[in-house]
C-alpha cells in the first residue's frame, strides 16, 4: 500500500531554522514534531503546530497548575476545559454557561476592533454550547489616566465593547476598570459572557461518526489575524506595532444571525458537534473536535468560502476571521442544516468528512498538504506540557516591609479625595455608553450594586454576576491576593442575595519564562484553589494570558475572577443604595484592616507596600452566608462590600447609589475610631442596612453564623456624618464621586 | 486650496458596510456589482498656494488623525474648481 505524503503548496517557504523560530517553536518542540510525523513538516503543518502549541491554545505552561484548581462538583455539569465554556445547573432544567477571556494584545494594537472582537469571541463561546447570552461584563486595566495614549485606548476599547455588545443585543451589565502604572503599554481587556441553556439542548464540541459531513458556517475567511494565537503568546514590543494586520474586524450583525441559526440547531438530531472558530480558527476547531471525539477529519480547502483570491492553505487554516463556526452533522441531514443557515442569510458549506483514522488531513487543488494526528495537536493530547522554573521575586520581601505613611487627619477632606480617585470614582461615564437594559431582564443595574442581577426568563430566579481582582493585593502577596480576589468576587455576588455557584478566571500574567513571573503565577493559583475549595465555588473554566509585558516590565499579576450566583426569588435581590430612613447600619465580618495596598497608601506612597491583613476564608464563607440568608429573609435592605477606600467610602457610595433618591447616614461608633478603621482596607467585610423590626432577628442570625456584627449608625439625612468629627454632604459626595473619572481623563462634564 | 482625503477599508480587511450595500444592490437587480467598499471622503481647505505642499500636509494629517492605519488606507487628491 502506498502512503501518500503531504507536499508543500505553491510558493510555500522552505522550513528553515529561521522560519521555525518565527513561528515561536523551540528547537525541542520542532524535533518533537518531526518525530511525531516521522518526517519534516510542510509549511502548512508547521503553521498548524505553531498555533496549536502556542500558550493560547495549548496552555502548555499553565495546565499543570490549572489542574490543581477545583474543577468539578457542586452544580457543575461539565468539568473545566471540556467544552467552550463552563456549564452550571440552576434547576428547572436550566443551566448557565459562562466564561471570561482576554483580548489584551489585539486591544493594545487596535483597541476598537480588539475589544469588539473580544466580546464577539466570548459570546460565541457561550452560544456554541447552545446557550443564549443574557449578559456581558468586562474587566479593563489601563495605565495612568493622565496619559494621552491611555485616554485614547480607554475611549476606543469602551466604544468597541459598546459597538459589539449593543449591536448584537446583549446587555453589558457590569465589570471593572483599574488604572495602574503597570498596565501602561499593555492594557488588559477581559470580556465575560453569561448565557442560559436548557439541559437537553446543550451542544458539544466533539466530532463523531465516520463519514459524517463537516460543515463550515458563517462569515467568509479572509487574511485577518493570521497568527493571532502566537501573537498573543509574545511580549508586546515596537515590532508588534508593525504587525497590525493581525487584528480582525468584527461584525456584530453577522454574529447575531449566527447566534439565531446556531440556537435553532440545539436539540436537533441533525447536529453531532459544533465549535466556534476563535483563535487559530479552522485549525483549532477542526483538530479539537476531532481529538475530543477520537476521530479524524479530512477537509477540502477548495470548498472553504474565502473573501480574497489566492489564499494559501496556510492562510486559510490560520485565519482568525470572525463570526465563523465549524460543525459536524449527521450524514443525510445536512440539508436541514443548510436550510437553517441559508434562512438566516449565512453561508453553510460542506468542507470535509469525519474519518476513522484520527488524522487531520487537508487537501487543496487535489494535493494533500497536511496529514497529522489530530490528537498530537490538542491540549491533553500531544501538545507539550511544561513546568517552569520559579523564583520568589526580590520585591516581595522589600515591599512587604512596613513603610512610613501619613495617616489622614482631616477625615472630611480625606473622604472627598478618595471618592474622586480614578480607581474609586463612579464608572458612569463608561457604562452609560453600554446598553445595559436590552432584553429588559436586568434588575440591578451598573452602579446600583456590587453585582449585576439579571432575571432568568420564564422563572422567578435571578443570577448575580460580578468580576473582581484587586491586583495591588496580588502584587504584594500573590497567594493571598488571588484568594482575596475570589473572596471579593463571590462576596459581591452574595451582596446581591445570590449564592455563588461557580467562578471563571482570566489569568493575566507576564512572561512565564521569567522565573519571578512564574512564581507569582503558581502562588496565585494556589491561593485561588484554597479560596474556591472553602467557598465551594468550582472553577468552571477560563483563560490564561501570559506575556503581558511592556518595555517597562510585567503587569501586576492580575487573576481576574468572574463569579456567578443564583437567587431563587429575583425580587428579593438587593442593591447597595440606602432606601429608607431610620434603618440600622451594621458593619459585618472581619475586623482585620491595614493600610497595605489601600487606596490611601497608594495615594500617598505611589506603590503598594506593607503586609496584607489576614484573610480567614472560613469567616468569609460565614459572612457570605449571613448576607445571603439576611437578604433572602428580607432583613437586609441593602448591602455593600468594603473595598477600595474602606468603610467611609463604602458608606458614601451607598448614600448616592440611588441617583434619584440619595440618602445619608448618621454614624455612631461605640468604640474609639481610628483613621485605619475608617479608611483602611481588609477582606471579608460588608456594610448592610437592616429594617428596625428585623434588628433582633438579624443579630441572632449573625451570632448563629458566628459573624462579628457591629451597629455603626442609622440611615437618613443629607450626608454622612459622625458627631463633630467629620461630615460630608450628598452634594460633595456626588461632585467628587461622579466627576472623578471624567476629571482624571480630562473630559469636560456639563 | 481644496484637498480630498479619500479613505477606504484596507485591502483584505472585512468591510461589513460594503458587504451590506453589495447584498442590497444584488437584491435591487444589480447583480453585476462584484464588490463594494464603503469609506469616507474628507474635504480640507488648506491655505497654501503650492499643491505639493498642501498634499504633503494633508498626508501628515491623514497619518496622524484622519485615518486608522490598522484598518484603513487613504489617498490624497487635490481638487480643482471646488468652492468653499
Amino acid at each position: 500500500m502506498s502512503v501518500l505524503k503531504p507536499v508543500s503548496y505553491t510558493n510555500d517557504p522552505e522550513i528553515t531554522s529561521e522560519i521555525i523560530e518565527l513561528h515561536g517553536l523551540s528547537e525541542e518542540e520542532y524535533n518533537e514534531i518531526v518525530s511525531l510525523l516521522g518526517r519534516t513538516p510542510t509549511f502548512t503543518e508547521l503553521g498548524i503546530y505553531s498555533v496549536m502549541w502556542s500558550e493560547h491554545a495549548s496552555y502548555k505552561n499553565s495546565i499543570l497548575q490549572l489542574k490543581t484548581l477545583p474543577r468539578s462538583g457542586g452544580r457543575l455539569l461539565v468539568s473545566a476545559g471540556e467544552e467552550n465554556a463552563g456549564l452550571v445547573d440552576i434547576g428547572d432544567g436550566l443551566a448557565v454557561a459562562f466564561k471570561i477571556e482576554s483580548h489584551n494584545h489585539p486591544s493594545a494594537v487596535e483597541p476598537f476592533q480588539g475589544a469588539a472582537t473580544g466580546v464577539g469571541g466570548i459570546l460565541r463561546d457561550v452560544f456554541t454550547m447552545g446557550a443564549r447570552p443574557i449578559a456581558a461584563l468586562n474587566s479593563l486595566r489601563f495605565g495612568p489616566p493622565e496619559n494621552s495614549r491611555v485616554r485614547f485606548l480607554l475611549d476606543e476599547v469602551v466604544r468597541g465593547i459598546a459597538h459589539y455588545g449593543n449591536c448584537f443585543g446583549v446587555p453589558t451589565v457590569g465589570g471593572e476598570i483599574y488604572f495602574e502604572e503597570s498596565y501602561q503599554g499593555n492594557p488588559l481587556v477581559n470580556a465575560m459572557a453569561v448565557g442560559l441553556v436548557e439541559h437537553d439542548k446543550v451542544m458539544h464540541a466533539a466530532a463523531s461518526g465516520e463519514g459524517n459531513p463537516v460543515i463550515y458556517v458563517g462569515a467568509r475567511t479572509g487574511r485577518d489575524g493570521i497568527h493571532g494565537a502566537t501573537f498573543a503568546s509574545e511580549e508586546l514590543s515596537e515590532e508588534s506595532e508593525q504587525r497590525k494586520s493581525n487584528v480582525q474586524v468584527g461584525d456584530p450583525f453577522t454574529e447575531k444571525l449566527l447566534l439565531e441559526a446556531t440556537l435553532e440547531l440545539a436539540g436537533k438530531e441533525a447536529l453531532v458537534g459544533i465549535q466556534d472558530m476563535g483563535a487559530a480558527g479552522l485549525t483549532c476547531s477542526s483538530c479539537e473536535m476531532a481529538a475530543a471525539g477520537e476521530v479524524g477529519m479530512i477537509l477540502n480547502l477548495d470548498k472553504v468560502p474565502v473573501r480574497e483570491t489566492g489564499m494559501t492553505p496556510y492562510e486559510i487554516m490560520l485565519s482568525e476571521s470572525q463570526e465563523r463556526m465549524l460543525l459536524v452533522a449527521k450524514r443525510g441531514h445536512e440539508d436541514e442544516i443548510f436550510e437553517i443557515f441559508n434562512r438566516w442569510d449565512l453561508e453553510a458549506v460542506e468542507v470535509g468528512v469525519v474519518t476513522g483514522d484520527g488524522r487531520l488531513k487537508l487537501q487543496k487543488d487535489g494535493k494533500l498538504l497536511c496529514d497529522i494526528p489530530a490528537h498530537s495537536l490538542a491540549l491533553g493530547g500531544g501538545a507539550p506540557v511544561y513546568k517552569r522554573e520559579t523564583v520568589e521575586p526580590e520585591y516581595i520581601v522589600t515591599s512587604n516591609a512596613p513603610t512610613p505613611l501619613n495617616e489622614p487627619t482631616d477625615f472630611t477632606a480625606a473622604t472627598l479625595q478618595l471618592l474622586a480617585r480614578p480607581n474609586i470614582a463612579s464608572r458612569r461615564h463608561v457604562f452609560r455608553q453600554y446598553d445595559h437594559m436590552v432584553r429588559t431582564n436586568t434588575r440591578v443595574l451598573p452602579g446600583e450594586g456590587d453585582a449585576a442581577v439579571v432575571r432568568v426568563p420564564g422563572t422567578k430566579k435571578g443570577l448575580g454576576i460580578a468580576t473582581d481582582c484587586n491586583a495591588r493585593f496580588v502584587y504584594l502577596n500573590p497567594r493571598q491576593g488571588a484568594a482575596m480576589a475570589v473572596a471579593e468576587a463571590t462576596r459581591n455576588v452574595a451582596c446581591s442575595g445570590a449564592t455563588p455557584i461557580g467562578i471563571t478566571n482570566c489569568l493575566n500574567f507576564g512572561n512565564p519564562y521569567k522565573p519571578e513571573v512564574y512564581w507569582t503565577f503558581t502562588e496565585a493559583i494556589a491561593g485561588m484553589g484554597e479560596a474556591c475549595r472553602v467557598l465551594e465555588t468550582p472553577v468552571t473554566g477560563g483563560n490564561v494570558s501570559f506575556y503581558n509585558e511592556s518595555p517597562t516590565g510585567a503587569v501586576y499579576p492580575s487573576p481576574v475572577i468572574g463569579a456567578v450566583g443564583l437567587i431563587e426569588d429575583v425580587e428579593k435581590s438587593v442593591g447597595m443604595a440606602f432606601k429608607k430612613e431610620g434603618q440600622a447600619i451594621f458593619l459585618i465580618g472581619s475586623d482585620q484592616v491595614s493600610w497595605a495596598a489601600s487606596e490611601w497608601q497608594i495615594m500617598n506612597n505611589g506603590k503598594p507596600s506593607g503586609r496584607l491583613p489576614e484573610l480567614d476564608l472560613n469567616l468569609e464563607k460565614r459572612l457570605q452566608q449571613l448576607l445571603i440568608q439576611g437578604i433572602n429573609k428580607e432583613m437586609i435592605q441593602c448591602a455593600h462590600d468594603l473595598a477600595e477606600g474602606g468603610l467611609v467610602v463604602a458608606l458614601c457610595e451607598m448614600a448616592i447609589a440611588d441617583r434619584d433618591n440619595p440618602m445619608g447616614a448618621l454614624l455612631e461608633f461605640e468604640e474609639e475610631i481610628s483613621p485605619l478603621h475608617l479608611f483602611g482596607e481588609g477582606p471579608s467585610r460588608a456594610v448592610v442596612a437592616v429594617d428596625v423590626n428585623s434588628i433582633d432577628e438579624f443579630e441572632l442570625l449573625a451570632e448563629k453564623l458566628d459573624v462579628p456584627c457591629k451597629w455603626i449608625g442609622t440611615t437618613g439625612g443629607k450626608g454622612i456624618g459622625f458627631r463633630q468629627i467629620f461630615s460630608v454632604s450628598i452634594e460633595d459626595i456626588r461632585a467628587n464621586h461622579e466627576n472623578g473619572l471624567a476629571a482624571a481623563l480630562g473630559i469636560e462634564t456639563a | 486650496m481644496t484637498i480630498y482625503v479619500e479613505i477606504l477599508p484596507k485591502e483584505g480587511i472585512l468591510d461589513p458596510k460594503g458587504r451590506t450595500v453589495k447584498n442590497a444592490l444584488h437584491q435591487l437587480d444589480f447583480p453585476m456589482v462584484s464588490n463594494v467598499l464603503v469609506g469616507k471622503l474628507i474635504q480640507l481647505e488648506i491655505e497654501s498656494e503650492n499643491v505639493d505642499e498642501a498634499v504633503r500636509l494633508a498626508e501628515q494629517m491623514a497619518d496622524k488623525l484622519l485615518h486608522n492605519s490598522n484598518v484603513e488606507q487613504y489617498r490624497v487628491v487635490p481638487v480643482e474648481g471646488v468652492s468653499k
